[in-house]
């Protein structure tokens, strides 16, 4: 184990603590440059989502995470961003400007819904920013002229500096890839700063925070701005992924995929932000692998306990039946939340950390390391 | 002029008379306690002051200037520091960035250079991060300088909330029962730490205090209130001495 040795604010401050993390940081960096020229093309489309959903959740984080107000709408923010930018392509705006405007747009819009979230807090807040996503996807079908309605809108393939940047191209990926970057470097210097500081403040107690100067109105847009403009930057990213979009994919269903993304993850740290994307990518891919393959493989194990062909095939399409059920995947993503929330409340890389410690400290790991004691102290009056 | 003054403070809610025409003035460099027995309307006038709740009447100057219309953030921000009876500590932080928040009236820097990092930035961060440790110091918590608040006992975090306030550099203090839930020798430290931040940080305090050796020990002055109502003021002898303070605690 490491014992760091401070001599120097500047420790404190830097973003890799020792040059342990800069080398594996320099290897995971090294391994995403090479990936589009050894992955296979379904993983590397994969990856392109990873990237966009692990954007999402760092901006869910900030707002959610670490400034302590959740939110149900970001998928109507990742509409606001992919709207945007189809918008604008349609009267050939460059790549940049449009990139630009859709973050600059879901941010003001962001700030907007972010005042009345200043009286509401918990479920209310959750309610709200609910209604907020409803709205915009009933706004996105009716208003036809400008975003065709349900019909959707086609999006170009992507023009860079006047070269076509085709949705399974490696530059698209490094695009991706560079704004997730980008996004994580940046709420890292956020955190290290005043501004993170208070998020994180309001999020403990807003009583205390006021009293020692912070803004909690101020900060609470903040954070919502924040949060909407990054999210409106992967809107951008994510219309030109799909090529094609339309109301019905920013749905609230979305928007849950979002924070199953950072509970998963673990809410408490950017890592979790990326590791939940990967959860959420990955996980579809295995039910489809799941609703396809089980009721054979169940038939099998039936046929296997002596059933006859006729059972057998019966207990198949009996399966099957179940298995492409309405809303099945709803109800699967609603137990995976239980269930992490119950066992596992600080997500994978709260696992992730666990396990480090475990072989850091061995053979003395406590399991009790990472229990949270309960405090009954805090008082709620003055909230 | 006084340096911290209330005029005529009331704070009712419907018919309960909290805070009740209350008047008083601390001087700069003084230590001034507020005692009186529960209920009496203590806690309630630091909230006023602090801007938790808003006066039904009356006015508050500091350093000559109503503060009784400023928004709370700004109460901060002009050097008014307070700490909290049931303790308001950010909870899934460690003491650093706890103590750190302490010094957020003095953060100049914008939103954007704070996105990259500039080096003003850089700059700035070293210049709070020398204050809080300077504040750790003096407080003996460097033990405790990387741990998360919820793991922490409550008699440290009571420290803690006293460091945070220190780190804001405030003009004038607020400590809302700085010894409950204290044992003796914590609450010695307290009363010397009270007494340091006085003498050598220059800081101006009013307490609202119950264990009357710490207000004996640190007071310069003691105010003690009944039902809203201001009972006896001068110092921590003579107030405890005076008929109506005596009749307010042990009954007539």
């Amino acid at each position: 184990m490491r014992f760091l040795f401070k001599t120097d604010y500047e420790d404190d401050i830097k973003l890799f603590p020792h040059s342990g993390y800069l080398v594996s940081y320099g290897i995971l960096l090294a391994l995403l440059l090479i990936a589009p020229y050894v992955l296979s093309s379904y993983l590397m489309s994969q990856l392109v989502f990873v990237c966009i959903y692990a954007t999402v959740g760092v901006a869910l984080l900030i707002l959610t995470g670490f400034t302590g107000q959740a939110s149900l709408g970001h998928a109507a923010f990742l509409a606001i961003g992919a709207y945007t930018a189809a918008y604008l392509q349609k009267y050939n705006v460059p790549f940049p400007v449009y990139f630009l405007a859709a973050g600059l747009l879901t941010g003001c819009i962001g700030a907007m819904v972010g005042f009345p979230a200043l009286r509401l807090q918990g479920i209310y807040l959750v309610i709200a920013t609910i209604s907020f996503a409803l709205i915009v996807e009933e706004v996105l079908a009716r208003w036809e002229s400008v975003t065709n309605g349900n019909e959707g809108m086609r999006v170009k393939t992507l023009s860079l500096l006047g070269v076509a940047v085709p949705r399974d191209s490696p530059t698209f990926y490094f695009l991706c890839l560079a704004v997730l970057v980008l996004t994580i470097v940046g709420t890292l210097n956020l955190l290290r700063s005043p501004t993170g500081r208070a998020f994180v403040a309001i999020r403990d107690s807003e009583t205390a925070a006021r009293s020692m100067g912070v803004n909690v109105a101020l900060y609470k847009v903040k954070s919502f701005a924040i949060s909407a403009a990054i999210t409106g930057f992967a809107g951008v990213l994510f219309a030109h992924k799909l090529s094609f979009i339309s109301p019905e994919m920013f749905t609230l269903q979305l928007s849950i995929e979002f924070i199953i993304v950072i509970l998963i993850g673990g809410s408490f740290s950017l890592h979790g932000a990326v590791l939940g994307a990967i959860f959420i990518v990955m996980i579809d891919p295995f039910l489809t692998y799941l609703k396809d393959d089980m009721p054979g493989i169940i038939a099998g194990i039936a046929a296997a306990f002596g059933a006859g062909a006729q059972e057998a095939a019966d207990v198949q399409s009996r399966v099957a039946a179940f298995a492409s059920l309405n809303g099945l995947k709803g109800a699967i993503y609603g137990i995976i939340i239980v269930l992490f929330v119950l066992f596992e409340p600080l997500g994978l890389y709260g696992r992730w950390l666990k396990i480090k410690l475990f072989f850091q400290l061995f053979p003395l790991y406590k399991r009790a390391t990472f229990k949270r004691q309960k405090i009954y102290v805090k008082s709620e009056r003055n909230r | 002029m006084s340096y911290f003054r209330a005029e005529n403070l009331s704070l009712h809610f419907g018919g309960l008379k909290a805070v009740d025409a209350v008047s008083f003035a601390v001087e700069r460099g003084e230590i001034l306690s507020i005692i009186g027995p529960n209920g009496a309307g203590k806690s309630s006038i630091f909230n006023l002051i602090s801007r938790i709740y808003r006066p039904t009447s009356g006015r508050i100057f500091f350093e000559d200037q109503d503060i009784t219309e400023q928004p709370p953030y700004d109460i901060a921000r002009l050097g008014i520091a307070r700490t909290f009876q049931n303790i308001e500590l950010f909870e899934n932080a460690t003491v650093l960035s706890n103590l750190l928040v302490g010094r957020h009236r003095h953060s100049t820097t914008q939103l954007w250079q704070e996105l990259l990092f500039l080096p003003s930035v850089r700059a700035n961060e070293k210049v709070h991060r020398r204050r809080v440790e300077q504040v750790i110091e003096f407080l003996d918590l460097e033990p405790y300088r990387d741990k998360l608040i919820s793991g922490l006992p409550y008699g440290v975090r009571k420290v803690i909330e006293l460091a945070r306030a220190l780190c804001s550099e405030p003009k004038l203090i607020l400590l809302d029962e700085p010894s409950s839930g204290l044992n003796v020798e914590e609450t010695d430290d307290m009363s010397f730490w009270i007494r340091d931040m006085k003498n050598e940080l220059g800081v101006t305090v009013l307490m609202v205090e119950h264990d009357m050796s710490l207000v004996n020990r640190v007071s310069d002055r003691v105010i003690a209130l009944n039902y809203g109502r201001v009972l006896a003021m001068g110092s921590p002898a003579e107030v405890q001495q005076h008929p109506d303070v005596v009749a307010a605690y042990l009954g007539a």
